[in-house]
């Protein structure tokens, strides 16, 4: 092997500590090395060129580069030797300046470990093999999952630009929480008015795929070709028949049989339901845990006046595959719902707070619901237990967040802003009320926020008290409210009439089943993690998934929209190309001593080994052997370090190249 | 044994992305170390092999030291994990096969903690520089060439 060197003073940089001349000097003695010398500044073009003409001019067949971190350069110098005629993967970068000349003083000891550092790569790169980047085909499809806001934004993105889209949802109609709310901040406009028509646009579009009551089941391959597998649970009716006309809901005899989760619990709906008049799909479902005809065989007025023929009772669930390139997580939120509907890990406390015990005491969703036209009082401000109208309401701040003890660390982030909303729509309706809110700070960082919450208080007399509730109970029909006022440093004591609580935004119950199927890392409250908390927010540790909303971390609508179109923006970025260059630091399997202990299968992570079979002539089956999917392979090794006989290896950092590295000690120091 | 003047040779395997990038970062911080560490990068702790490390001390190592992300945050998932369980079984060995194991350091040393990374290997070397060279290996290989009587 003709081995050529190359030390770069880095300016001064590197020159300053350690003794480049010198050290090009000890490396032209190494064996194979056929050229050594060193330059002001390697990475300049004028360096570049020293490179690709020394290895013109001396026939060199590898490079050592001496110079700052690979991590900087690495691209740099694999480039200029590959124009030159070099196979990028025969050049190997020292780094001389972040892990010598930058945290060594003494030029003799720096020098010398300088000249070490070169011989260890100079073995090392004698080993190294041509290695060819992996090219593998993009499929220009993206699977969105979810259909709140983040999943309909991203979906109309990557649609629009002219890619196809299949968007799984796993209630019965898309539209999320965002269909749920009354008026949104800071502008108090309508939800459903401004959401409604993206839902209908998602359902129009002719290259969007809506694939609605389903769920992502399991999830194969890589980014640019993914392979999915979607339950479409059973809906009862037949969706490509059903025209929405609504018959069989109101036809359904039991009508009142189950509470509507649309309405969060304060309404209810028959077995056969539309979770929304606005619902897309507008397709029902047949909830079978309650359909009389399930439960007795008897009944079927629903498919008597379906003048379709689209219900159909022995409709089974159906898995169906799909093939896409990219995969947009919009999953979003769940409230911390304490004591309504117990999730034993979740519930620490606020049981002073009676809530689920006491009608009157809710969450902000169900007031979402209270305060909306298409609610259950039909956006007239009443109260659950008796339909009055609240005269003192009371609005209870970072209930599950922000305290460890009870609930979660973190900050829920919308919540200020929805409880002064809250405050203002009450106050909108009812004139003469009076609405409190407990709060621990205000956190109303955003474009017009403040301003929105000062006019709560200043404009809409709403009054704050810096304080947190200790207790809540009921007295002859009112619910007393014992807090403290810490700010006057005086004890409160308001006879409300309704209590809201703005409890925490939570990660959805399957969140980390759902994160295990797609193999993306998660956190230790069940949101996804983003790969980079500044650089990479909505990619995460799998290339080709992203993340949009608030199945990341708390965020409202805004701030979940342009996560949404920056997520679109990354699988477009992906579709913008046909092919996928992947380096091919991958491992590799030895099949003839491949003894088939699958050692390598149970510690890889990315079930990236498979068992293949070899055959004789006949066709019979000799021996099982490891195979490397390189689509899947991330190069860590770990195959190869627990391979008991060697016989996968990890091509760029095989085992004779890390030995030859520690061989090199013989003479290092 | 003229201690004063041994000077200890330590061989670093260190992860491509927490602990390279570590060590990176005091460079860029000009944060001052010892010069006797040599680090050899691989991808990830998992990549390293139990051998490497015996083969390092033979080679004249006087401390090992492996270092990589944090649990938790190794960029493959799961590599530190199993670097950890290789571990716990490796250290038994180490002295089974006369290498002193109180020798070989581990640590976690993300991306953003230079100054660890530094004390890390400060920690290492003195440590190492009090216990004196390693000759351990050397007097095993003498062990077989003349025969006990
Ligand atoms: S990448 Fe650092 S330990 Fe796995």
């Amino acid at each position: 092997m003709r081995i050529g060197v190359f030390i770069c003073h880095c300016g001064e940089n590197i020159g300053r500590t350690v003794d480049c001349p010198s050290v090009a000097s000890a490396c032209a003695n190494f064996s194979g090395v056929v050229h050594a010398e060193d330059y002001k500044y390697m990475c300049s073009d004028p360096g570049q060129n020293l490179i690709k003409q020394a290895i013109k001019e001396k026939n060199l067949d590898a490079v050592v580069v001496g110079s700052c971190s690979p991590h900087m350069h690495e691209k740099t110098f694999r480039k200029a030797c590959s124009d030159a005629g070099i196979n990028p993967f025969l050049v190997e970068m020292a780094n001389l300046r972040e892990h010598c000349s930058w945290i060594h003083d003494d030029v003799p000891s720096a020098t010398r470990k300088a000249i070490d550092l070169v011989r260890m790569l100079v073995e090392k790169v004698k080993f190294n093999e041509p290695l060819i980047p992996i090219r593998v085909p993009v499929t220009k499809r993206a699977l969105v999952i979810g259909g709140g806001i983040s999943g309909i934004q991203a979906s109309l993105d990557i649609a629009n630009a002219g890619y196809e889209v299949v968007l799984v949802e796993k209630e019965p109609s898309i539209g999320g929480h965002m269909s749920q709310l009354s008026e949104t901040f800071p502008t108090l406009d309508c939800s459903q008015c401004i959401l409604t028509p993206r839902m209908v646009e998602v359902y129009q579009h002719p290259r969007i795929k809506l694939v609605s009551y389903s769920e992502v089941e399991n999830v194969e391959g890589f980014i640019g070709n993914f392979s999915v597998t979607i339950r479409k649970k059973a809906r009862s009716v037949k969706d490509e028949l059903c025209t929405g006309c609504g018959l069989c809901v109101q036809k359904c005899p039991i009508k009142k049989v189950a509470l509507s989760d649309f309405d969060e619990g304060l309404a209810t709906r028959p077995a056969m339901y539309v979770p929304f008049p606005q619902a897309v799909p507008n397709i029902p479902v047949i909830d079978r845990s309650v359909c009389t005809y399930f439960k007795t065989g008897k009944c079927q007025l629903c498919k008597k006046v379906c003048g379709r023929e689209a219900i159909d009772f022995e409709q089974q669930d159906q898995l169906i595959k799909e093939d896409v390139g990219a995969i947009i997580v919009a999953t979003g939120y769940k409230l911390y719902t304490i004591d309504k509907k117990p999730d034993e890990s979740m519930i620490k406390g606020y049981g002073e707070y009676g809530y689920g015990k006491f009608k009157d005491v809710v969450d902000g969703l169900q007031f979402e619901r209270i305060a909306s036209a298409s609610g259950p009082t039909s956006g007239e401000m009443l109260r659950p237990s008796d339909k009055t109208t609240p005269k003192k309401i009371v609005f209870i701040q970072c209930v599950g967040s922000r305290d460890e003890s009870k609930g979660f660390s973190y900050c829920s982030k919308i919540c200020c802003m929805y409880t002064a909303k809250h405050a203002m729509l009450y106050k909108h309706k009812v004139h003469d009320g009076e609405a409190y809110v407990f709060y621990m700070d205000i956190r109303a960082g955003g474009k017009n926020y403040d301003e929105f919450v000062r006019r709560a208080i200043e404009e809409d007399g709403v009054k704050y008290i810096r304080g947190r509730v200790s207790k809540i109970y009921e007295e002859n029909g009112k619910l007393i409210v014992k807090g403290e006022d810490t700010l006057a440093g005086v004890r409160v004591e308001i006879d409300a009439d309704m209590v809201v609580l703005a409890t925490a935004m939570i990660a959805q119950n399957d969140s980390v089943k759902l994160a295990q199927t797609l193999s993306v890392s998660y956190d230790k409250y069940g949101f996804f993690n983003e790969s980079h908390p500044k650089l990479k927010p909505v990619e995460t540790s799998t290339g080709g998934i992203f993340l949009a909303g608030a199945c990341n971390a708390p965020r409202d609508i805004p701030d979940s929209v342009s996560m949404a179109s920056a997520a679109a923006a990354k699988a477009l970025v992906l579709f913008g190309s046909d092919v996928l260059e992947r380096e091919p630091v991958v491992a590799k399997v030895n099949e003839a001593t491949c003894a088939g202990c699958f050692y390598c299968q149970k510690v890889c992570a990315y079930n990236a080994i498979e068992q293949k079979e070899i055959k004789d002539r006949q066709g019979n089956v000799i021996k099982v052997v490891a195979y490397v999917n390189s689509g899947l392979c991330q190069g860590c090794g770990t195959c190869n370090a627990t391979c008991p006989s060697k016989s996968v290896e990890l091509l760029g950092f095989k085992d004779d190249q890390i030995y030859a590295q520690i061989n090199s000690f013989a003479e290092v120091f | 044994m003229e201690n004063e003047k041994f000077e200890p040779k330590i061989v670093a395997f260190v992860c491509n992305w927490c602990t390279y990038t570590g060590a990176d970062l005091a460079g860029t911080s000009r944060l001052k170390q010892q010069t006797n560490a040599r680090l050899i990068r691989v991808p990830c702790t998992g990549r390293i092999d139990p051998v490497f490390i015996i083969k390092a001390f033979e080679k004249g190592a006087d401390g090992v030291l492996v270092s990589g992300c944090h649990p938790n945050d190794c960029h493959y998932n799961t590599g530190n994990f199993h670097a950890r369980r290789r571990w716990i079984f490796f250290r038994q060995l180490l002295d089974f096969v006369g290498i002193d194991s109180s020798r070989l350091y581990f640590s976690w040393v993300s991306a953003s903690e230079g100054k660890k990374w530094v004390d890390v290997v400060d920690g290492v070397i003195n440590s190492v520089r009090e216990k004196g060279p390693f000759n351990g290996y050397k007097k095993l290989n003498k062990e077989i060439e003349i025969p006990v009587k």
